[in-house]
């Protein structure tokens, strides 16, 4: 309920319209019930009392009434929807607007497919609540007592008659209600799980086929499958109980009634309309009886939803722009250091991923990093733009704490390739467009040029307007990487970052890229991360990581002298340089 | 009695789930309703004494309903007529008696339905994942996870809806709906002529709306895949959005779409819901028209007023089976057009997937000849080119050559993810073709470029490559691979549980388990495609070595750039644009001084020594 509560001043810019909303309910209520008690009047008064006028004026009556009765009806139904429509639209956006701010250390934890089901199934299970509450659920409960009240004064005895079926109506909708929150829920979980190997199986079906598993996959479906089915036949047989049930209940007040109100009749403390009025105030009153239980379970079910998009509203972006932040200047000189600088992920107990790094990068310099995979080197750079915080330490540009600027300013002038490509689906052009929408098409042609990807992009079907499939699939391993290198080159960063992109290029078209973006990188600071020796070798600064701590660092003839680390990583892939030298000469 | 049914039927109140990202009920056409309910009809099959039983219950309780009011009126005229009591417990226990049967009768048919339903359900389920997983890679190429997912999430669903809640309402409803119409004219000539005003304005009333609603909620379905498109990228690929300050202008792409869903979805739930308030003041209309024409009828001796009761009671049990009707019309819709979509896929023909279990690991040599070999992605673009290449049993074939050169494309013509359109690929002399795909694919060990990992333990992950291995057998794997050492200061070691896509492992990492998986598969050929790319030289040299020692006298065909890595392979293969340009020894290719020599020396480039 608290958690419904806090979603509550999403509400507040319409509470206007839902006010209205509920009068026109009211409204609409009222002549609903006044429609039994006229039955009633044409009958005792008209009919018993042989009265054609009366017959005739109550008879429009109705008819008026039943038509004010619609229009409030639509009215109520036109507002209700609007105010939960937007209700729905507001919380999504809230929700989207929040996964914005994250940073890369919420990410980790969150799962996409989660998120997704946050945004869209969970905002509309509160809207519903909304909607049904402005609606048939407050609507249900008023009929319920208004019934009640006319019955109590069509006849008060009959109305004592029944009470005792009532308790029972009542007793049974408290149990089926609470029953029902906690079985939607374990059915809902079952349903996730089902979801999950779903979605496994098609993300990962190259591997499931590589491994011929296909029949460990169905038996695993299977499970879930059985499971789910199994809970599912359980809450639809709980369903179809709970409506007969009730409504035994209910005609057993009827047969009451007509035992009773005969007797009463025949006595003469009730007149004939009065009995017939009586049982459809009965069957009025105990309809919505079923609604009311359905409504038990939209209520638990949009508290369930209401703690999982609270969940994400609550959460704190783990990196924040100081109140007192200030941009980073325009000017500053793309200088960069890192002292005693100690980090570990959220989460992970074992010791520092990154542990005392002191480094200094230059203005224009170019400085690689090497090590052994896990080392922290992703890490690393993932600290300069600051989609993590340090846990010790600092991180400087030009002087300024990275944790004192402001991070779009700091962004702006700093562009990463990341070690895992992920592209957009969309042309070729727009993803090399994407960090800067108002490139020329020039200026994106010249970023292809330099990531060597300008002449298999005129290979394709369409040149640079070819679709890329959902998460490249139709391009190769080396393709995707080009196209992220162009995509960062054409944002004109002071600070490029490369973490192993070219990992999937061949070592020629690599060597290209390498002495393109020599030329490209004047007066701009690069900081790359890379596995071959060849791809370093250019490289102003080498920095050896391993485990978390710098072990060596310079150039490349100064470590290959000093550093054996780094000699044996040139063993491991150099090691018969020389006898290539040979032949060549 | 029934305004409990009405209450399932209600779109208030469908007990929808949330399966897959946004789900809305699709009111929509089958194109072809008769094939799609033919093809839907053997999953209920076998339940056919049960499904009679549910229609017979159905049966007892609509009558039930019916007869119920009848009993009342007659009641009522009986006392005020008679005013004695001499009939009245005999029929107020009879009424009871009536009630109660019907009760009961509607819990059972209630119970049995679920039951039907839902393992019928189950089955189709389970045929449309087993046959989703013998479709062709191409299949999963050209379809996003997102669409292949909401056949079985949305679709089934759609189907699920009409028959768990639907079907019993539809027979009961029509029922009931006939019933009364009957019971009316038997009963009462001119007072049922007030019905036959009511049901013609109903069903156009119903129809009207259903017409605008269809537009509506095609219209939503539509913005809300555009929404859901934004959203899913924005969510995906939110790491490149936040580096690349994509931020605002992602976010006004979500705000534009976020408000046209907000404008169709008002537009079309106020039509949706507009069906609720009209119907039931179509209700009112039809009790106070009764109760006017009742009237006049009374004064004029020609009704009861026991028999107004009656039809007052009836008037207000006509209007849900109507209401109902127009709902259901939209679900049995949706369901057909949803039956018609599974049917497309489950249609769709899949690769075989029989296997005679023939063949042994032990048994092959592990010959695999390339001959003449052709391929394209596309017609009219070849990306593999009369390609030819054999390999003896037992060697080490290094597949290099610039990027795009088709090299992964060999490999998904090898494990037939793809199949060759010219010429052939042998296995000791077999085609490929004519060995059954699991049987292959058994025999390989595959490494794939984009590494796969699933959400469980690491240790779960590694036994993939062999169900029944041991965990000794699995850390022994790990250590093949060189990731036991890291794998043990994870959290909980061979235990960790994987974030999705093994967020929380570095990419080097994540290939090394992907390593370790294919090694306990213990295959006769293994194929590596640019396995250890993300891994440090040191480290893969020493998997290397684990690899050789462990690959002797198999098969196997390595993909990598970093050519140190295939210096020891039997034969080297170098491919440009599909097509063998050179092939040796790694000495004699080096000696040979063409584009090998040349891709070698690039390794050099710029260093001075
Ligand atoms: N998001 C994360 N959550 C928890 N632990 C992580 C996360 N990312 C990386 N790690 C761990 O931190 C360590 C360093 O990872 P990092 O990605 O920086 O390595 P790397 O040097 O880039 O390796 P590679 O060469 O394989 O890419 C690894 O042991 C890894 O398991
Ligand atoms: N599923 C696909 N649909 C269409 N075209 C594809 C598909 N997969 C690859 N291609 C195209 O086929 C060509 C060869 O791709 P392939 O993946 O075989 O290259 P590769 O040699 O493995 O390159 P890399 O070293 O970069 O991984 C490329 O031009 C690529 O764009
Ligand atoms: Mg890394």
């Amino acid at each position: 309920m608290k958690h419904l509560i806090k979603l509550l001043p999403f509400l507040k810019p319409y509470w206007k319209k839902s006010l209205l909303s509920l009068l026109l309910l009211v409204v609409v209520v009222l002549l609903d019930l006044t429609i039994p008690r006229l039955v009633q009047r044409i009958i005792d008064q008209g009919i018993l009392a042989n009265d054609l006028s009366e017959v005739y004026r109550t008879f429009f009556l109705m008819l008026g009434i039943s038509a004010l009765d619609t229009l409030f009806a639509i009215g109520n139904n036109n507002t209700s929807v609007q105010v939960g429509e937007s209700l729905a639209r507001d919380l999504r956006e809230a929700l989207f607007v929040k996964m914005q701010s994250f940073s890369f250390g919420n990410l980790d934890r969150l799962q996409t497919g989660q998120w997704m089901v946050r945004l869209a199934s969970d905002t509309s299970v509160v809207q519903r609540l909304v909607q049904i509450t402005l609606r048939i659920g407050t609507r249900a409960p008023l009929i319920m007592l208004g019934s009640v009240i006319l019955m109590y004064r069509t006849s008060r005895s009959l109305a004592i008659l029944i009470s005792p079926l009532m308790l029972v109506a009542i007793v049974l909708i408290v149990f089926f209600a609470s029953r029902m929150g906690p079985l939607f829920l374990t059915l809902q979980q079952k349903l996730d799980r089902l979801n999950t190997v779903l979605q496994e199986n098609i993300a990962g079906v190259r591997v499931v086929k590589a491994f011929v598993r296909a029949e460990h996959e169905a038996k695993r479906f299977a499970v879930t499958n059985e499971d789910y089915t199994e809970r599912n036949i359980r809450v639809m047989q709980f369903l179809s109980t709970m409506g007969p049930s009730l409504s035994a209940c209910l005609n057993a007040a009827i047969v009451v009634v007509i035992w009773g109100g005969g007797v009463q009749t025949v006595g003469g403390q009730v007149t004939p309309g009065q009995l017939v009025a009586f049982i459809n105030y009965l069957q009025t009153a105990m309809g919505p009886l079923l609604i009311m239980v359905n409504l038990a379970n939209v209520w638990a079910a949009a508290m369930a939803s209401a703690e999982r998009v609270n969940e994400i509203l609550d959460q704190q972006p783990e990196v924040l722009d100081e109140p007192q932040a200030k941009p980073l200047p325009a000017e500053a000189q793309p200088r960069i250091s890192f002292r005693g600088v100690r980090f570990r992920y959220n989460g992970s107990n074992d010791g520092m991923v990154l542990d005392g790094i002191d480094l200094d990068i230059e203005a224009g310099q170019t400085v690689a990093i090497l090590g052994a995979t896990g080392a922290g080197k992703t890490t690393l750079l993932h600290l300069i733009p600051r989609f993590y915080d340090v846990c010790e330490g600092s991180v400087r540009i030009d002087g300024y704490d990275v944790r004192e600027l402001q991070q779009d300013s700091l962004l702006k002038q700093i562009a990463i390739v990341p070690q895992e490509t992920i592209l957009f689906s969309g042309t070729v052009r727009e993803n090399i467009r994407y960090g800067r929408p108002q490139a020329s098409d020039e200026e994106v042609v010249m970023a292809a040029k330099i990531a060597q990807a300008h002449d298999f992009i005129l290979e394709l079907p369409q040149g640079y307007d070819t679709h890329v499939e959902e998460r490249g699939v139709n391009l190769s391993g080396g393709q995707k990487q080009r196209l992220a290198i162009a995509r960062a080159l054409l944002t004109r960063p002071s600070i490029l970052l490369l973490d192993d992109s070219t990992s999937s290029v061949d070592v020629e078209t690599e060597a290209k890229i390498q002495s393109g973006l020599r030329q490209w990188l004047k007066n701009r600071t690069c900081v790359m991360v890379a596995q071959r020796i060849s791809t370093v070798l250019g490289a102003d600064k080498i920095v050896v990581l391993e485990q978390g701590k710098i072990v060596a660092e310079g150039s490349h003839r100064e470590l290959l002298q000093n550093s054996p680390v780094y000699q044996e990583i040139y063993a491991s892939q150099l090691g018969d340089a020389q006898e290539v030298e040979i032949q060549h000469v | 009695m029934s305004e409990r049914r009405s209450a399932q039927a209600n779109p208030d109140f469908r007990l929808r789930m949330s399966r897959g990202p946004m789900a809305v009920s699709r009111i929509e056409k089958a194109r072809h309703p008769r094939h799609a309910i033919r093809r839907l009809l053997p999953y209920f099959g076998g339940h056919g004494w049960l499904l009679m039983g549910v229609v017979l219950l159905v049966l007892i309780y609509t009558l039930c309903g019916l007869t119920a009011p009848i009993l009342i009126g007659k009641t009522i005229d009986e006392v005020i007529q008679t005013r004695s009591l001499h009939n009245l417990p005999r029929w107020a226990l009879l009424m009871l008696g009536v009630f109660l049967v019907g009760n009961l009768a509607e819990a059972a048919s209630g119970w049995l339905m679920a039951a039907i339903s839902q393992r019928a359900l189950q089955k189709l389920r389970r045929d449309l994942f087993e046959h989703l997983q013998t479709l062709p890679i191409s299949f999963f190429d050209s379809h996003t996870v997102g669409e292949v997912m909401s056949r079985l999430t949305n679709d089934v669903d759609a189907i699920n809806q009409a028959v768990s809640q639907n079907l019993v309402s539809l027979l009961a409803s029509t029922l009931s709906l006939g019933g009364i119409l009957i019971a009316m004219f038997v009963l009462n000539l001119w007072l049922a002529l007030a019905a036959v005003v009511v049901v013609p304005l109903m069903f156009w009333f119903t129809d009207f709306i259903a017409r605008y609603t269809r537009k509506g909620f095609r219209e939503l379905q539509s913005s809300l895949g555009k929404l859901n498109g934004v959203m899913e990228e924005a969510i995906s690929g939110l790491r490149v959005v936040k580096a690349f300050r994509r931020n605002e202008s992602v976010l006004q792409n979500f705000r534009q779409e976020n408000q046209a869903v907000y404008r169709a979805a008002v537009a079309a739930n106020s039509y949706a819901l507009l069906l609720m308030p009209l119907t039931n003041q179509l209700g009112n209309l039809f009790v106070i028209a009764i109760a006017g024409l009742g009237g006049w009828l009374a004064l004029h001796q020609l009704v009861s007023v026991g028999m107004i009761a009656t039809f007052i009671s009836y008037a207000r049990n006509f209007i849900n089976p109507l209401r109902q009707l127009a709902n259901l019309y939209n679900a049995i819709q949706a369901a057909l057009a949803g039956a018609e979509r599974v049917f497309e896929v489950i249609d769709i023909p899949s690769e075989e997937t029989q296997s005679n279990g023939n063949l042994r690991v032990s048994e092959v040599r592990g010959e695999v000849t390339f001959r003449n070999v052709s391929f394209g992605y596309h017609p009219q673009k070849r990306v593999i080119k009369n390609f030819s290449l054999e390999a003896k049993a037992g060697q080490t074939i290094a597949l290099v050559g610039p990027t795009g050169a088709g090299k992964t494309t060999l490999v998904n013509l090898l494990s037939r993810f793809y199949e060759v359109d010219e010429g052939c690929i042998c296995l000791d002399g077999r085609d490929l073709r004519q060995i059954p795909k699991p049987e292959l694919r058994r025999l390989l060990g595959i490494v794939l470029q984009d590494t796969f990992l699933f959400s469980t333990t690491v240790m779960e992950n590694i036994r993939y490559g062999r169900l029944d291995a041991s965990d000794d057998e699995v850390i022994q794997a790990a250590i093949l691979a060189e990731a036991d050492p890291f794998i043990r200061r994870l959290p909980h070691g061979y235990q960790t549980l994987l974030s999705e896509r093994a967020s929380n492992l570095s990419q080097g990492q994540r290939q090394m388990i992907a390593i370790a998986r294919a090694i306990l598969a213990d295959p006769a050929i293994l194929i590596l495609d640019e396995a250890t790319s993300s891994v440090d030289t040191r480290t893969e040299a020493r998997i290397q070595k684990a690899l050789l020692r462990l690959m002797q006298g198999r098969t196997s065909f390595v993909i990598a750039h970093r050519l140190r890595t295939i210096r020891d392979a039997d034969v080297v293969v170098v491919i440009r644009d599909g097509e063998i340009v050179e092939m040796g020894k790694h000495q004699e290719l080096l000696s040979r001084q063409g584009f090998y020599h040349h891709l070698y020396l690039s390794q050099f480039k710029g260093e001075a020594i």
